[in-house]
């Protein structure tokens, strides 16, 4: 197992990303269009086939009801809980969904909850995974942001199961960064990670102590980010329209989608310009403009960006330190390239951030360190070591409705508390324990967790039994409850249901829905993209022969060449794919030079001015080996 | 002596069960296992101990906390779970254990009121009236709970409750009194100080049970407890009325 391939995944709203450690460095693992980042986004399309990535945002314009997005936003969480999500995002619930019931969505013909359609952007990550290390790849550390209650990372955790990956390790996103950020550092110090990102907010503080990294505070809101900047834009454009235009185009999908797609284009473009200009294509074809200058941008999105300043507040008065104590800070997620977002930053650290590094990176870079600790750690990460801390309290209910305390936030994990109960009657068998988790004094303020039913105890009378009940907060912030009767010794039974949760079943059930897991299918796939890649170089190769690279070959070089593409064209149809790369690598290394040399002409036609588009380069690194590794070179 | 003979061995005696319930490393079979084998560095299963004894410190107040957080460091690369990704299942669970067992322990020592709270816990002493725990208890359920008012404070107590319940109403009457609201911050950095003083004097009774600890005998330790608990009583109250004034003021 350990030479088995772990991968770090940061599953983030808008985007998502795979990475692994190579040698002392960690790097993010491309998509097959040559990407590192995969948009959240799945499609079902018209043939029932799953589109995860840049292929589904197509459907987002085109046909929204086929596609969904933001899909963290639900994880986790119930149908009473997302009300105000249901207003802004163009979730479609199933119309048969009970009180209390995970929540389920529609996507074209289909139904899905949560945890699968984040299973099937997982899936996405891990056959790129695969395709990058040509092995099966079976274990995985996800990232969840700090603030993340219970049943939302529990429900992370059945994603990855769905998907076919033991996911050993949920580790906080902030966290992820400053492990990331360290590496880099390897300095001691306490540092600040801000992240924004599409739809959660994070504030962690961490002390780094010779290789260890113990997080101190976290705060956050896991309902809070660039979605919301996007959703205030829309809504203000849809106003506008209806205002200039009379037209009321808040119920048409498809226009709610493109207004969508430009105030993002405009918000991006506002971090380096001073202005942007909105242009939406309307129904009968007319046209919605509006110039937006960045003073007006700011003074919009304003309210919004404040309410991380509470929880940065917080978050340094728990770990009991002043501004001036903090070394550094650290920028993680896209929207903390809003340049209003760093002044804010500025301000309530009193420190100019930290922008090194890539704010949409680090934290797959990060978990990709903690997948290397967790299999064993050397070299770089052998004396690293995190401990990271539980964001919520934990609570039981206690007479008259009200939270009672075990663990508190901030807690370092893993963490224990232990609770003795008793009967109130005599012969009473069952006791039913309420777990809550959140800050607040009522239990019905705070997150409901799940109910225990402590079932099989002795009867005795009422008062006399003891029972013992353990709860423990493990190393990813997900609760483990055990309980032992101490007159008897007995271990009691513990019955569990989550509030929002699947039960172990039905995991078991969507992941034998889900067929990626069997080697038979990753055999399968293997075949098929080996073969795919076999067709490219040897289209790329019949390409080249007309270059007038390949008559600067020797005529050894030309006949081994043509030898080998023979070779490779003799096989590449069977089914044994080790053959098939071999001998992808054997044409590969015999046409090396052929490819420098054409890089070597196209570098210089493009010198001239003149465009490279006949130059046989231009499908970069989609174009087969030859050319790809010439460009590295 | 006979006490200072009985309290020392004690807390050898905390060191020797330890010792006695893991007589051997389960891996290599050394014999110097603890939390974790000295030889060969596998984790081994949690033994009882208190927080102390976990740390293999005895049991007294005035603590290095340094040297505290670097056991805590040194025993955190011996004992957390991602330590043992690759592990079995067995050791795993152990480590789990022993983990959270380590910052438990960590958590509750590092703090000097949670120190002194755990102690008292230890021999036997519970301060759940005046605990937080229970005064939020009693305030969300409405029902009455015994207060101990420090007698040194009666006076400026009672003056403080009268000034809170007339800021209340006129909070219900939509009035604003920037004078009163003066007055109760005034008392509100008074307690505060008060609190600081009972940090102080709570320290003077840790160096009293350590001393005990070592040549004293029961009743004089007992002596040095109740004095704790008193200390704590008082403090607790306080932190109560801070906590009622900022709800008040803020609110």
């Amino acid at each position: 197992m350990a030479t088995d391939y772990i991968v770090g995944i940061d599953l983030g709203t808008t985007n998502s990303l795979v990475a692994y450690m190579q040698g002392d460095s960690p790097v993010v693992i491309p998509g097959d269009d040559g990407v590192n980042l995969v948009p959240s986004v799945v499609a079902l399309d018209e043939k029932h086939q799953i589109i995860v990535g840049n292929a589904a945002r197509r459907y987002l314009i085109d046909t929204p009801e086929r596609a969904v997005y933001s899909i963290k936003r639900l994880m986790g969480r119930g149908v009473e809980d997302i009300q105000e999500e249901l207003k802004l995002f163009p979730f479609k619930l199933a119309d048969d969904l009970g009180h209390g019931e995970v929540l389920r969505i529609n996507m074209g013909e289909r139904t899905y909850t949560p945890p699968e359609i984040s299973a099937l952007i997982l899936r996405q990550l891990k056959r790129n995974a695969e395709r990058f290390f040509g092995a099966p790849v079976t274990q995985a550390v996800i990232t969840v942001p700090a603030y993340f209650n219970d049943a939302q990372r529990q429900a992370t955790k059945d994603a990855g199961r769905i998907a076919g990956l033991n996911v050993l390790r949920l580790v906080n996103e902030p966290t992820a960064a400053a492990l990331a950020y360290g590496l880099d550092k390897k300095k001691n110090g306490t540092v600040v990670v801000y992240d924004l990102g599409g739809g959660t907010f994070d504030i962690s503080i961490l002390k780094l102590h010779d290789g260890i990294f113990e997080v101190i505070a976290t705060n956050g809101d896991t309902h809070l980010g660039g979605d919301d900047i996007d959703n205030l834009l829309i809504a203000i454009a849809l106003d506008d329209i209806r205002g200039d235009l009379g037209l009321d185009l808040r119920r048409s999908g498809e226009t709610v989608a493109r207004v969508r797609k430009g105030v993002i284009e405009a918000k991006i473009a506002l971090s380096a310009e001073m202005s942007a200009k909105l242009e939406v294509d309307l129904p009968g074809g007319k046209t919605y403009q509006r110039e937006i200058s960045r003073e007006v941008f700011e003074q919009m999105i304003q309210p919004i960006i404040e309410r991380t300043a509470g929880p940065c507040r917080q978050a340094l008065k728990d770990a009991g330190l002043k501004p001036e104590q903090i070394d550094d800070v650290v920028l993680v997620g896209g929207s903390t390239r809003i340049p209003k977002v760093r002044r804010l930053v500025k301000e309530l650290f009193k420190l100019e951030p930290h922008t090194d590094l890539n704010p949409d990176e680090v934290v797959a870079l990060g978990a990709a360190v903690q997948a290397h600790i967790l299999g064993g750690g050397s070299g770089i990460t052998q004396d690293m070591l995190l401990l990271d801390v539980t964001p919520l309290s934990l609570g039981i209910e206690v007479a008259g409705g009200v939270t009672d305390k075990i663990i508190l936030r901030n807690s370092t994990v893993p963490a224990s508390a232990t609770q003795h109960y008793t009967t109130q009657v005599d012969g009473q068998t069952n006791v039913a324990i309420h777990v809550l988790q959140g800050e607040r004094e009522l239990a019905r303020d705070c997150r409901s967790l799940a109910r225990f039913d402590l079932k099989g105890i002795p009867p005795m009378t009422a008062g006399m039994p003891r029972i013992e009940v353990k709860f423990l907060i493990d190393a990813n912030g997900i609760l483990r409850v055990s309980a032992r009767e101490q007159r008897s010794g007995k271990e009691a039974e513990i019955d569990v249901q989550p509030t929002y949760g699947l039960t172990d079943e039905q995991v078991e059930n969507m992941l034998l829905e889900s067929y990626d897991f069997a080697e038979d299918d990753f055999r399968q796939r293997q075949v098929i993209e080996t073969r795919r890649e076999a067709d490219t170089i040897l289209a790329a190769l019949a390409k080249a022969k007309n270059d007038h690279a390949w008559r600067e070959l020797g005529d050894e070089e030309r006949r081994k060449a043509e030898e080998l593409e023979r070779a490779l064209a003799a096989v590449k149809d069977g089914e044994d794919y080790h053959e098939i790369r071999v001998r992808i690598d054997a044409l590969n290394e015999a046409t090396m030079r052929l490819a420098e040399l054409m890089m070597d002409t196209a570098v210089s036609t493009a010198l001239k001015g003149k465009t490279m588009d006949n130059s046989g380069i231009e499908e970069g690194p989609q174009a087969g080996h030859p050319m790809a590794k010439a460009e590295f070179e | 002596m006979a006490g200072a003979e009985l309290k020392s061995a004690l807390v050898v005696a905390g060191q020797i069960s330890q010792a006695e319930a893991t007589p051997a490393c389960w891996s290599c079979g050394d014999l110097r296992a603890a939390h974790f084998c000295s030889a060969c560095g596998k984790v081994q299963p949690p033994v009882p101990a208190d927080y102390f004894g976990f740390f293999g410190f005895p049991r007294k107040l005035n603590l290095d906390t340094g040297k505290l957080e670097k056991e805590f460091y040194a025993l955190s690369r011996r004992l957390h779970p991602d330590l043992f990704g690759q592990a079995g299942d067995r050791e795993r669970a152990w480590s789990l254990e022993q983990s959270s067992r380590l910052n438990d322990a960590y958590r509750t020592l590092k703090d000097p009121i949670r120190r002194t709270e755990y102690l008292l816990h230890l021999e036997g002493i519970e301060l759940e009236e005046q605990s937080k725990r229970a005064t939020d208890k009693a305030r969300a359920t409405g029902e009455l709970k015994k207060q101990v008012v420090p007698p040194d404070l009666l006076e400026e107590v009672f003056e403080l409750n009268m000034q809170l319940e007339e800021l209340r109403m006129q909070k219900r009457m939509g009035e604003d009194d920037p004078a009163l609201v003066e007055e109760i911050r005034a008392a509100k950095v008074f307690l505060e100080e008060k609190n600081d003083a009972h940090l102080n004097e709570l320290r003077v009774e840790w160096t009293r049970w350590d001393k005990e600890i070592d040549s004293g005998t029961e009743q004089d330790r007992r002596k040095v407890l109740n004095a704790m608990l008193d200390v704590l009583n008082r403090r607790n109250y306080i932190r109560n009325l801070v906590r009622d004034v900022n709800e008040a003021v803020e609110g």
